[in-house]
């Protein structure tokens, strides 16, 4: 039986994710997407993963939904009232039940996922570089170093994006004057 | 956490991006769709801090960092392309933006 902790997160987790593919209002969706988001940072922290739990409180339950929920109220846009036609109820209910049976199968019955981490260490791997550790300064030494050139491709990437952000918000019809 | 073991952890993950599959296949909101899209992303990151943690090395996280700066950079481009697409089509239901299939 897994600790209460890991248990308690991953019930909120799921819960706001249902949430956040239920709601009718999509301002409430939101809502659920952010709880689901910092369920997902809990799990970080209760995995080590310090920094990338700060990462994902900052960046995604922030910024980005943040972003989200400006545009939401920016649109202003309300699902039609009435229900879901049947077929596309029984389309949801059918990928989650299959699938998620599926996900129940393969990492818990079928005996893919080692239960401990017995049994010895391979040789190319008893001498690690990169230790797991919880510092944020391990991050920056391996981000430096050998990911470099993803680091700058990346940085290149947000550019990239920022450019063709306000490239795609300008009102089309001011270039025509 | 001695307790709480890998495949625990994958489960989480698994159930996680289900649910975000399921949201994008019945949602009809473009705006949800792509919230239930950032969902999957979340539970891969998951599963990638969890391989990371019970394999003892530092990779699978810094793999995990840069998932959140695309995921970021690609919120930024979707919703201005979904911003574009209302000012044209005045509607971000799904199933009204249908002008190529009729």
């Amino acid at each position: 039986m897994p600790d209460g902790l890991f248990m308690f997160f991953a019930a909120l987790t799921l819960g706001a994710a249902l949430l956040l593919v239920l709601s009718r209002n999509a301002v409430t969706s939101a809502m659920g997407m952010i709880l689901a988001l910092v369920g997902v940072a809990a799990e970080f922290f209760l995995l080590d993963a310090y920094f990338l739990g700060v990462l994902q409180v900052l960046v995604y339950a922030g910024a980005v939904m943040v972003l989200f929920l400006f545009i939401i109220m920016l649109l202003n846009t309300d699902d039609p009232e009435g229900t879901y036609p049947w077929k596309t109820a029984a389309i949801g209910l059918a990928t989650f039940f299959l699938l998620g049976a599926g996900v129940l199968w393969l990492f818990h019955w079928s005996g893919a996922v080692p239960k401990t981490l017995a049994g010895p260490t391979p040789p190319e791997l008893t001498v690690n570089p990169a230790e797991f550790s919880t510092s944020a300064k391990s991050f920056g030494r391996l981000l430096y170093t050998k990911y470099l050139l993803p680091l700058e491709i990346a940085g290149f990437l947000l550019l990239v994006a920022l450019v063709g952000v306000v490239s795609l918000s300008k009102d089309a019809k001011e270039d025509n004057a | 956490m001695e307790n709480t073991s890998l495949a625990h952890h994958l489960i989480l993950a698994g159930l996680l991006f289900v649910l975000g599959l399921t949201g994008v296949l019945v949602r009809r909101n473009l705006l949800v769709v792509y919230m239930c899209l950032e969902l999957m992303l979340a539970a891969a990151t998951l599963a990638l801090v969890a391989f990371s943690r019970f394999n003892r090395t530092m990779d699978g996280a810094v793999l995990v960092f840069f998932v959140i700066t695309v995921a970021a950079a690609e919120v930024a481009v979707g919703l201005a392309l979904i911003v574009a697409l209302f000012r044209r089509r005045g509607t971000v239901q799904s199933d009204a933006l249908n002008t190529l299939r009729d």
